[in-house]
């Protein structure tokens, strides 16, 4: 289990960085955090000719509060500096809370949130969370800068929206909306496995106690990370008790329709999404409902 | 530029060291054949194991999972440099002995880096907190009980002697 | 002579070999390094069945750093297949087809991951880079992968076998029909059980030095047979046994994945360095270990149990099929564990077993802690609790009214064990074990109390409660050399390997007892050829036993010569005398010392012959062979709650109560017992090998097959009960495997009772499980 050969470089600015990949093209690979293109490369799964390592760019390890109370998280942003981060657990509980259930600490101690993210699997917890939370994705090449939407980002397992010399540079967290609760919850078989099912959950609540908003997402359930609208949708302007909680469980396991794998059968997965989705539902809102009383 | 052969300069357990060498070299095997510390262990060189657990700038990682070029700059701390240099044991690896935290030791030193980490961050963890932080280690020997009470007895010790 | 006195043995003395363990100074194989050192990478089988057309290196000749590739064409007389290392056992009309593994695959691919070729490169990254350039032409074949479909008689043969019959055995204890005719209740039951992979996590591996001048082998090897391995090497290899070290460092961790013989790398590595008259060094990465190590896999049996009304087993029927993968070098030593472990600690009127080994285009099946009696532990545990359950009697109780009486030992089972004597238990004191499990778990109380209120705050728990017997310490032998050094250090010597077993501290703990020192006086060398060639190996639970027992042995006649020349030297009887902190003293004159150093160099004497009958030195060699096995026992519970809707399981509270005879170190026995449990939690409830139709393992990597976590086992209480073995001087018995062997009967009768099974829940007659498959025996089961 060694990997093939490469040509390496480790640029000291993201010019050259996107200069030497604008060059490179598809055999060139950009290396962050590493925790899944390097066991991938050890089993020879993955061969790239040359590898960008991003490591030693100056200024990319940022967490940063916009005014309107968003987050900005930098290209190089650890794992562990989420989990640490005493900004996103104030701006964020949902991230904060998602970020524990991403491998064991040695990997988080070195995996990016970006890398993750660009990585696009879609038994990961934080594509979920950056669909659930409405996130925004800064691309950039040699040529081009802009922002993709989450919900536009992720296209399929490992593909992204992201152009064959693009670099995923920085992610963006919009700042929740008033009177929100959150919760991540998922079922793994082992801590830091991927999660047999996870689901995301972002609920605002009007002045009248009704459900305003929700969002959910999830993890392990399709060739993406997956977004419920239609349940979302159901709740809207409803009061959240429990028949509005058993329905919405219901709903859900009506709308995602998980593939199954080889540790998982497909009906098992679906009664998971039932299942997660009543309890992520009940902790939210009851978050929500701690969040507007104070 | 991209390169074939890279210099690498790194500190590993206070000592410099220069070396040139391909990127594809994994870590793990940079420190085991290429230093001659062989006390890092290599179980799954895909990351799961925790087997050749080592410190960089103070962090636990697997070192399967980074190439060599990628320690250039940078502080590296492996089991060799735990106990003192007249032999005198780190109180983690006194308190694996006293607790019988190893049977066949291969993933201990994994395990032992792990946990330097962990306690210095810790100073006062539980057990629950210990069995979480021990989770990206597996040992097959053991079914962790006496690990478990090994670092509790090095958390009341370390923390006693502070 | 005064008697040695006990302040070790029995003692929970810290381990001899924990610092170099806990510095990184200690050697495992990979750490051995030399000036010349070159590296294999192998070529392995991507089919799990098919004829080889052609193999083309060409492309990896003018490769920079490739220094040789050799495929079964360039072997000669050495390609040939191994030798058969467990013969079956002489029971009547049994059939054994013999078909052992070679060191390249010549003409056939049997599995997935046989080698087919190797690669000498300078380093390892340049080994894996020529592999890619071998082209092989494979002529893909039927394949033979699900157990029971290659039982067929029109199924695709792996060999030149119908119905891929690999072995037939039938064994036979009083009238089973008899039995069924007089049963108030008869229960038939179809269980699958499949046992996975030892997975240590240090992978295998072997260096081979060829000293060209000397011609002498040198061999490291991450093995648990290195007195085997140097004996096959010689044989196969045509060299004398003086011409070969074999050295078995530390080795981290085996469970039986180290002791197959012989592995092709075994031989490969070996035999490539004499070709290239160089250092060869192959580690095993965790890819190839998924696929070229032994494994454990499943058994079907189709059970059945005779019972009385008042709970009393008549008779047992079982007729399984076993998968034996595609080669049977080891014989039938796992089916056998099955079939005799069916009989467990209970009094069987009449038992009719038959099985049927099969061979499949799968890795080669050998013994993986437990080797095989877990299955058959859980066929005898699930019997009792649904006979329990039918007629309406306690699980705990339908247990104690047939454990076998303590007055009944030695106990005969009628039928032949894998070492080739009757199945006898030695000694045991079931009952009291099964009592004592009860009372610290609390069964009574949960089940009457803790157990209705919990339930009505809605929590699914549930309690289980298994007993089990484990044979131990089999044949042949094994042996110890033992000397005192003039520095008044003790050397002690066994043939057999460590695998994390604490052998540096248990077998030193023997010696200090006997010569009078502390325990870290004493340096033990195992599994060191050049030190101490004879021996069979460390397996199936007898290391401690046998070999503990020959450095008894060993260390008694050196203990009578230490005293023996005292006694000539201070000129008394040797009945006056006491070794203590290494030293001899008279009793009666107690400044009157010498110590045992200075008796050393007194015995090797530069003048003055060594008198008739007498040998210099104060050393001994001994071999210690017991008749037949030692049988240790014990019972398992636990305490589970389930989340109904995920079917996630907790296990709340997990005890053990366990007889192996007398411990020697109890620190080390409990450390074998937790290591074992989390093993049968694994195997429970984790870890499954997945196979698809082509014979390919679907989840070949750490991260999809599921060894448990820190966060996965539970606390294990334990207690100990001390039964002495009557089979040998020490009165030991085997703890190696104890505790993997029945956690997962003992956690399906837990689940079970969580469920709900007295309200119509479903049955559990299957392991490994999953909440998936939980999830979906509640879907299917009368709710």
């Amino acid at each position: 289990m060694k990997p093939a050969p490469f040509r390496y470089a480790a640029p000291r600015s993201i010019e050259e960085l996107l200069a030497l990949k604008a060059e490179h093209g598809d055999d060139a690979k950009f290396l962050a955090g590493g925790q899944s293109l390097i066991p991938t490369m050890n089993f020879r799964l993955a061969q790239p000719a040359v590898l960008l390592d991003l490591n030693t760019l100056p200024d990319q390890n940022f967490i940063v509060e916009t005014s309107s109370g968003g987050v900005r998280i930098g290209a190089l942003v650890r794992h562990s500096d989420i989990e640490t981060s005493e900004t996103i657990a104030r701006s964020h509980p949902l991230a904060h809370e998602a970020i524990r259930f991403v491998a064991h600490p040695q990997i988080r101690n070195r995996g990016t949130l970006c890398g993750n993210l660009a990585h696009a699997d879609p038994a990961s917890e934080m594509p979920a969370v950056m669909l659930a939370l409405g996130g925004r994705f800064h691309a950039r090449s040699a040529a081009s800068d802009r922002w993709i939407d989450a919900s536009d980002f992720f296209l399929s397992i490992f593909t992204t929206a992201l152009e064959e010399n693009e670099m995923l540079c920085e992610v963006e967290m919009p700042p929740l909306p008033p009177g929100s609760g959150t919760c991540f919850l998922e079922v793994s078989r082992r801590p830091g496995d991927f999660a047999m099912m996870g689901v995301a959950t972002v609920v605002s609540l009007d002045e009248a106690g009704r459900c305003a908003e929700a969002r959910i997402a999830y993890c392990s359930a399709g060739e993406t990370p997956l977004l419920a609208p239609g349940v979302a949708a159901s709740l809207a302007g409803e009061e959240p008790d429990e028949t509005a909680l058993l329905n919405a469980a219901r709903q859900a396991a009506e709308e995602i329709d998980p593939p199954g794998n080889v540790h998982l059968t497909s009906a098992y997965q679906k009664h998971l999404v039932a299942v997660l989705t009543g309890r992520a539902l009940r902790t939210a809102f009851a978050r929500a409902n701690t969040s507007a009383s104070q | 530029m991209l390169e074939e052969l890279v210099t690498v300069s790194t500190v590993v357990n206070g000592k410099h060291y220069r070396r040139v060498v391909e990127p594809r070299l994994l870590l793990s095997d940079f420190i085991r054949h290429d230093l001659g510390l062989t006390g890092t262990h290599v179980g799954c060189e895909h990351g799961v194991c925790g087997a050749c657990t080592i410190l960089v700038d103070e962090k636990p990682v697997r070192a399967c999972l980074m190439f060599t070029p990628q320690a250039d700059g940078h502080a590296i701390e492996t089991v060799e440099g735990l106990a003192e240099e007249n032999g005198e044991l780190h109180p983690l690896q006194e308190a694996f002995r006293d607790k019988h935290g190893l049977q066949c030791g291969f993933c201990t030193p994994g395990i032992l880096m792990t946990m330097k980490a962990f306690i210095a961050q810790h100073p006062k963890a539980t057990e629950g907190e210990i069995r979480e932080a021990l989770s990206g280690n597996l040992c097959r020997c053991t079914g962790y009980q006496n690990i478990v009470e090994a670092v509790r007895l090095a958390v009341s010790r370390i923390g006693g002697s502070s | 002579m005064t008697a040695a006195t006990n302040r070790y043995f029995g003692s929970p003395v810290l381990r001899n070999e924990d610092a170099p363990l806990l510095t990184g100074a200690a050697m495992f194989v990979d750490d051995i390094d030399f000036s010349d050192m070159l590296h294999v990478a192998f070529l392995r089988s991507p089919h799990a069945h098919a004829r080889i057309e052609k193999i083309d290196t060409t492309a990896t000749h003018d490769r920079d750093g490739v220094v040789a590739v050799f495929t079964a064409d360039d072997l000669g007389a050495f390609w040939a297949p191994s030798p058969l290392v467990v013969p079956p056992p002489p029971i009547e009309d049994l059939v054994f087809n013999q078909r052992t593994q070679t060191p390249l695959a010549r003409d056939v691919v049997r599995y997935v991951g046989e080698p087919v070729a190797l690669v000498v490169a300078e380093n390892r990254y340049l080994a894996e880079d020529a592999l890619d350039r071998i082209v092989v032409d494979y002529d893909p074949l039927p394949v033979a992968a699900e157990l029971e479909p290659s039982a067929q008689v029109d199924a695709p043969m792996v060999h030149d076998v119908r119905g891929n019959v690999a072995a037939e055995v039938r064994q036979v204890k009083g009238d089973y029909n008899l039995a069924k005719n007089n049963a108030d209740v008869v229960i038939a039951r179809r269980f699958l059980y499949e046992h996975g992979l030892a997975q240590p996590i240090e992978t295998r591996g072997i260096v081979a030095r060829w000293d060209t001048k000397a011609e002498h082998l040198s061999v490291w090897a991450a093995t648990q047979t290195p007195t085997s391995l140097h004996g096959g090497l010689a044989q196969l290899m045509g060299l004398g046994s003086h011409q070969i070290r074999v050295v078995a460092p530390f080795v981290g961790g085996g469970f039986g994945s180290k002791l197959l013989m012989y592995y092709p790398e075994e031989l490969m590595v070996p035999w490539a360095a004499r070709q290239l008259g160089s250092s060869l060094k192959w580690i095993e990465d965790r890819s190839e270990h998924f696929v070229a190590t032994s494994q454990e896999r499943g058994q079907i049996h189709d059970a059945e149990i005779a019972v009385s009304q008042d709970g009393k087993i008549l008779g047992l029927k079982d007729v399984f099929l076993h998968d034996n993968g595609a080669y049977n070098p080891y014989g039938l030593t796992v089916p056998i564990n099955s079939q005799c472990a069916v009989l467990g600690p209970y009094v069987v009127p009449a038992y009719d077993s038959s099985f049927k080994a099969i061979f499949t285009n799968k890795p080669i099946v050998a013994p993986f802690r437990g080797a095989g009696r877990q299955h058959g532990v859980f066929v005898i545990e699930r019997l009792l609790d649904i006979a329990a359950r039918q007629l309406g009697i306690d699980r705990v109780e339908i247990r104690r009214r047939n454990l076998i009486p303590s007055d009944a030992f030695p106990y005969k089972n009628g039928i032949m064990f894998q070492d080739f004597t009757e199945l006898q238990y030695d000694s045991g004191n079931y009952l009291p074990i099964l009592e004592r499990t009860l009372e610290i778990i609390g069964y009574e109380s949960f089940v009457r109390d803790e157990q209705p209120i919990l339930r009505a705050e809605g929590k699914c728990v549930g309690i289980g409660v298994v007993c089990y017997v484990e044979g131990t310490g089999i044949g042949p032998y094994e042996g110890a050399k033992v000397q005192v050094d003039p520095s008044g250090r003790v050397h002690v010597a066994t043939g057999i390997g460590t695998q994390g077993q604490s052998h540096f501290t248990s077998f030193a703990q023997i010696a200090a007892d006997l010569l009078g020192v502390a325990v870290d006086e004493v340096d033990v060398t195992t599994g060191d050829t050049d030190q101490f060639g004879w021996g069979a190996g460390t397996f199936a639970s007898r290391g401690a036993v046998v070999a503990g027992n020959a450095v008894h042995e060993a260390c008694s006649a050196v203990r009578e010569k230490i005293l023996n020349l005292a006694a000539e030297h201070f000129e008394c009887s040797s009945q006056q005398l006491s070794i203590e902190n290494g030293e001899v003293q008279t009793l009666d004159k107690p400044d009157q010392s010498i110590t045992i150093g200075e008796l050393a160099v007194l015995a090797n004497p530069m003048r003055g012959a060594v008198k008739p009958g007498t040998e210099p030195g104060l050393q001994a060699t001994r071999y210690f062979g017991p008749e037949a096995g030692t049988t240790a026992s014990g019972a398992h519970a636990m305490i589970v709650e389930v989340d109904r809707e995920t079917m996630m399981v907790k296990i709340l509270k997990y005890v053990v109560v366990h007889d192996c005879g007398t411990p020697i170190n109890p620190m080390v026995v409990e450390g074998q017992i937790h290591g074992g449990v989390a093993q049968g939690i694994g195997n429970a409830f984790y870890e499954k090998v997945m196979y698809d139709d082509a014979g390919q393992i679907m989840n070949a990597t750490l991260a999809d097959y599921l060894i448990p976590t820190s966060m996965d086992v539970p606390v294990i209480e334990l207690d100990h009960i001390e039964t002495p073995s009557t089979m040998n001087p020490l009165g030991i018995k085997g703890v190696g495997e104890a505790g993997a062997i029945p956690v997962a009967p003992a956690f399906a009768q837990a689940v079970e009772d969580a469920l709900g099974i007295a309200e119509g829940g479903s049955e559990i007659l299957e392991i490994p499980l999953s909440p998936n498959r939980l999830w979906e025996l509640a879907e299917g089961g009368t709710q």
